[in-house]
């Protein structure tokens, strides 16, 4: 189904009351103009994209499990007392 | 000087009497160079939780020579030792690394677990992984 205007969209009577805000006055553009150079400065404060200062460590550790640690510690032990210059 | 002579009958026989006892075993004789020695001392390295010695802070070329050649050794003997436990290398590795930073005396570095920096060894037992024996 097709909407079909029977008249052309007539224009206002008349103008709206000024509000300072309209583009047209001096004091408009400048405020207009002072948030169009805010606005991205604002956004640059919201988001903040950095590299990591420390490098990045995975644990490879966290598999070991306690039960495989206390079956070597005895062994690990000698180990260690027998190669003393390198421990 | 002049007691040297009747101090070294003393020692002799101290050795000897602890190596009848057990307390002493031959490859124990076999003790760490001084400059290795020196330097843990220092605190200038220190043990890390993998059972891998580290250099504390950026070191020196010297330094991370002498790191890297104990660090050598070690991985050998773990490899070894892990083969003949049927353990893999990084399992007997961290076993020793709890032992030897178990093992750690006051003023030497050792990676604590809960900050995971270097650390001083203080007379109370040190911050290790809960899974160390």
């Amino acid at each position: 189904m097709t909407n079909v205007k029977l008249t052309t969209p007539a224009l206002r009577a008349h103008k709206l009351p000024e509000t300072g805000r309209d583009m047209g006055t001096k004091a408009g553009r400048a405020i207009m103009m002072g948030v169009t150079l805010l606005g991205p400065a604002l956004l640059a404060g919201c988001i903040k994209l950095e590299a990591p200062s420390e490098p990045i460590v995975i644990e490879l550790n966290i598999n070991i499990t306690q039960e495989v640690i206390y079956r070597l510690a005895e062994d690990a032990g000698n180990t260690l007392d027998e190669n003393a210059d390198i421990f | 000087m002049i007691k040297s002579a009747k101090n070294r009958i003393w020692l002799a026989s101290g050795v000897a009497a602890l190596i009848g006892l057990g307390l002493v075993t031959a490859p124990a004789l076999a003790q760490r160079d001084p400059a290795y020695a020196a330097a843990r001392a220092a605190g200038q390295v220190g043990e890390k939780m993998d059972g891998y010695l580290g250099v504390v802070g950026s070191g020196n070329a010297q330094l991370r020579a002498m790191v890297d050649d104990i660090n050598i050794r070690r991985r050998a003997v773990y490899a070894e030792q892990a083969q003949a436990k049927g353990a893999t290398l990084e399992e007997y590795a961290f076993t020793a690394g709890c032992l030897a930073i178990a093992r750690t005396e006051p003023g030497e570095m050792y990676v604590a677990y809960s900050t995971g920096e270097w650390t001083e060894r203080t007379a109370s037992s040190p911050d290790r992984d809960p899974r160390c024996p």
